[in-house]
């Protein structure tokens, strides 16, 4: 029995240990915001956080997940929005919106590290999130603003 | 006749919706169709239903076409929300399923809103009107005295005002006024028309709410993963799934039969494994062993066949177009430039994977799907079951991306036949690896140039010839021409130039080929304007000055127009002055020949016109000595003509010259006996933030023609804008895409 938490509530699985995170999370506990675009962190949409750190939950097995806490995009903000999602609506980044739930975890973990990036560090941070729709540039926008606005 | 109907008071939704509600409805089945109809299939007669104003003062607008990130489930009930004068924070927006009542609902070629902003208009005006009736004979006064504000009727004299739901329950009963009677706003009255509203979508986007295909769930429902015949067309010899069963939540292995040709949009064929989540039938399927029969299509290798297109393309081919007369040009004898090009396949790529639920119960199919045509949808699943095209009921879910590929579908047709044979709902995920392998590919392209050049530089002719697997193999197997292709870009050439000739040479496909993003217009714009460059070269002339030269004075381009497309070139004449218009815009916005090209730094510059917009790109590019690119800056100029929704239009070509980096630096598809050779998006490459274009600026010209294409015109202008820039950096020509296949250093 692997025993964890999902945006604070406890879970507990004992299904296949080697079934991603991803799965769990979108046909077993209901959590779609996380998506499924490559399964191989090629892309970053499947984005969480464990412990706070942005995984790839398509490749984080079930059995890496003992006694860690796992956040999801529905658990970013029960009421409101965080910056970071409240910049994406200023800044309207989302084309399909299909990528952005993963850009958006992935954004956040990388402001809690960085307070002040640079345009060059946003590019390293983000670039193993793809977006096919192509809106890179006002990921990066809306990444300075949502810096700005914690600051 | 009126094509808006007042629904409510016919009394075709008896039971279905609430007192007092006041429903509109359109047909958009063209005008010149009506009387066939009322014939053939009166049933098709009853109007799409748009618009309802329940009492309690809800305003419910249906949006009709696809979302796949283009906007344009926000886009048209924004123009009804508008004319209607109705508080667009309040509104909320119904997808419709797949009905013939909608009209054309395949939300492809850049044309929602160009096909429905008038019909939108009319729908949201006509319900204005009816309101401000109902209110005007409450109050007994006249109709003229009173006047709108978003949600409300007001009639000032007396500072009285209704909301539209305590008219609703009036204006459901009222005769749905003339045509003639009904004023539409003019464009400084419109509140949302013009301005930068958010899509309708972006709260459920941001918070992971939004319900995408991927997300759509049935009670009951097993999920699916289907291993496909390696090459089309194979079918199943034999296969053991022994392994396969026993891996944890699979409960069993069906097989669906291989396609009759034309595939048409019909399901490959191949075993599928059914399992208790997505995992488990992923898992299954590693465990599976098939044996494929043989299928012709093993014969294609496509490194063979860029051979064989690059002799096709050489040769004389079908005329498409014939100005003058090259050929006795040519044979004066002055100076010659000749060149070719080629394209390589490409896959759609969306980062959601073809996905699909769909039940099949009593002669009956329900489907959700991340579908651009829903129609499509219920065609294709009535004649792979049998079923009558109006017992399969299609909902449509947000699309993560699509760019074409999601107006084939196969895999809802999948899941409708799975469904059948076990009895329950199923959900068709297919991988990243299926996305890639079983595509609808955009096809390759061999194109060839030849101009002959006066004294002054510019072309006296100009002959182009250009071979490509049709996307009319999908629907037959003898296709070997294109057809609606050479409208992308390849029978209306803009320029001035008094003998022209464009030709198309044929090819036969072996992989399904599909339109992607711009389509055709990819590889014709690539030869197109990657030439016009190299004639400005030659002529040692600036290459927006020479660009400029080529398309030549203010006119309309005459155009030769099949029957069924005289009315839009009425409407859309190719007018060059809109084309110069943006050349000379973005080459200020850019500061064009500010700053000199050459030692690894270097600007270019391509314009095109396509899906009835004109679009001007400038590329600046930087090459290391290592030859690594990069690209500090895209400004791109764009006509699209009335624009609904501007930061969306910002957002769509922004994106265009993302998904153009892709295709130009980095993205191809090859095959190996009929099998394709990637299959992820470690070896399909696409651009990342670190590789794609810095600083994206767009400008949008101010115009009150009528609205044309946004979606997918920003593409074709990027590679060859982004090609000629490379030259300006490195003297290098590039006449193959993408640009990893030419060593720079
Ligand atoms: S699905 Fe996990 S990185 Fe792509
Ligand atoms: S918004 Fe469509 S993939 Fe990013």
């Amino acid at each position: 029995m692997i025993r964890f938490t999902v945006n604070g509530t406890e879970r507990t699985y004992d299904g296949d240990p080697e079934m991603p995170l991803l799965w769990y999370l979108r046909d077993i506990a209901g959590f779609t915001g996380t998506k499924f675009g490559c399964g191989m962190s090629l892309c970053g949409a499947c984005t969480v956080h464990q412990n706070g750190e942005a995984v790839r939950s398509c490749s984080v097995a079930m059995k890496e997940l003992e006694g860690t806490s796992i956040t999801t995009i529905e658990g970013i903000s029960a009421t409101g929005l965080h910056p970071v999602q409240k910049a994406w609506m200023e800044i309207k980044v989302p084309q399909c919106g299909y990528c952005q739930t993963g850009q958006i975890m992935q954004a956040i973990a990388f402001l809690r590290q960085n307070h002040n990036p640079s345009d060059q560090q946003i590019d390293e941070a983000m670039s193993g999130n793809l977006c096919r729709c192509g809106t890179y540039q006002r990921i990066r926008a809306a990444i300075h603003q949502a810096a700005k606005e914690m600051a | 006749m009126n094509n808006i109907q007042n629904v409510s008071r016919r009394g075709f939704l008896k039971g279905a919706v609430a007192a007092g509600t006041f429903v509109l409805g359109a047909r958009l089945v063209p005008e010149p169709l009506w009387a066939d109809i009322l014939n053939d299939a009166p049933d098709l007669f009853q109007p799409g239903i748009f618009l309802s104003i329940a009492s309690d003062g809800t305003i419910t607008i249906v949006a009709h076409r696809s979302e796949m990130g283009c906007g344009s489930r926000t886009a048209l009930p924004l123009v009804v929300a508008d004319e209607l004068d109705a508080d667009w924070s309040k509104v909320k927006i119904d997808q419709a399923i797949g009905d013939a009542k909608y009209g054309d609902q395949d939300t492809d070629g850049s044309h929602s809103v160009r096909s429905f902003f008038d019909q939108m208009r009319q729908v949201g005006a006509t319900g204005r009107v009816m309101l401000i009736t109902a209110a005007a004979r409450k109050w007994r006064v006249a109709e003229k005295e009173c006047t709108t504000e978003p949600g409300f009727v007001v009639h000032k004299a007396s500072a009285r005002k209704l909301s539209y739901g305590e008219l609703s329950a009036a204006a459901a009963k009222l005769r749905v006024p003339r045509k003639e009677d009904v004023p539409l706003k003019s464009r400084s009255e419109w509140r949302y028309i013009g301005k930068d509203n958010a899509l309708f979508d972006l709260p459920d986007i941001v918070t992971g709410k939004a319900t995408f295909g991927m997300d759509a769930k049935m009670p009951g429902m097993v999920y699916a993963s289907i291993e496909h015949p390696p090459v089309l067309g194979q079918k199943i010899k034999s296969y053991d799934d022994k392994a396969a069963l026993k891996v944890r939540g699979v409960k069993q292995t069906l097989t669906i039969e291989t396609f009759k040709p034309p595939h048409h949009f019909q399901p490959l064929g191949g075993v599928a494994v059914i399992a208790d989540d997505t995992w488990a039938a992923f898992q299954g399927r590693k465990a599976l062993k098939v044996n494929w029969d043989t299928s012709p299509n093993a014969v294609y290798n496509s490194d063979q066949f860029r051979k064989t297109l690059e002799s096709t393309a050489r040769q004389p081919g079908k005329v498409v177009r014939n100005v003058g007369d090259v050929d006795a040009e040519f044979a004066k004898g002055g100076k010659i430039i000749e060149a070719e090009f080629y394209a390589p396949h490409l896959a759609h790529a969306s980062m959601e994977p073809p996905v699909a639920v769909a039940e099949y119960r009593d002669g009956k199919v329900l489907a959700w799907a991340p579908t651009q045509s829903p129609q499509a949808v219920q065609e294709t699943i009535a004649s792979v079951l049998g079923v009558k095209k109006e017992d399969v009921t299609c909902h449509v879910t947000l699309l993560g991306g699509a760019f074409g590929r999601k107006s084939k579908p196969d895999q809802v047709a999948e899941a409708a036949v799975l469904s059948k044979q076990l009895g329950k709902p199923v959900k068709v995920v297919w991988t990243r690896e299926d996305d890639i392998q079983f595509d609808f590919f955009h096809s390759v392209a061999a194109m060839y140039m030849k101009a002959a050049v006066g004294p002054d530089g510019k072309p006296t002719a100009w002959l182009q010839r250009t071979a490509y697997p049709p996307i009319g193999s999908t629907f037959d197997v003898n296709a070997k021409y294109a057809d609606d292709e050479m409208g992308l870009g390849w029978n209306n050439l803009p320029f001035d130039i008094p003998n022209h000739r464009a030709e198309n040479g044929p090819a036969d496909a072996h992989v399904r080929i599909g339109w992607l993003r711009s389509v055709a217009n990819i590889y014709h714009a690539f030869a197109i304007h990657s030439f016009a460059d190299e004639l400005a070269n030659a002529a040692n002339k600036d290459s927006v000055q020479y660009l400029l030269e080529l398309i030549g004075p203010p006119r309309i381009v005459p155009l030769k127009a099949e029957p069924d497309e005289q009315e839009e070139q009425k409407r859309y004449p190719l007018d060059t002055a809109r084309l110069r218009r943006v050349v000379e815009m973005v080459a200020e916005k850019s500061g064009w020949g500010k700053s000199p090209s050459g030692k690894g730094h270097g600007f270019g510059v391509a314009a095109h016109r396509a899906f009835l917009t004109y679009v001007a790109t400038v590329v600046e590019v930087e090459v290391d000595e290592k030859g690594q690119v990069q690209i500090p800056n895209v400004w791109t100029a764009v006509d699209t003509g009335t624009v609904v929704a501007p930061d969306n239009v910002r957002n769509q070509i922004e994106g265009a010259a993302n998904f153009g980096a892709s295709l130009a630096l980095l993205s191809e598809i090859t095959v190996t006996n009929g099998v394709v050779n990637q299959s992820n998006f470690n070896d399909y490459e696409l651009v990342r933030m670190n590789s794609a274009p810095k600083h994206t600026s767009v400008y949008i010209v101010e115009s009150d023609a009528p609205p044309a294409g946004v979606g997918e015109p920003g593409v074709p202008p990027f590679a060859p804008a982004f090609y000629n820039a490379i030259h300006a950096a490195t003297g290098k020509r590039i006449r193959e895409m993408p640009l990893s296949k030419t060593q720079l250093v």
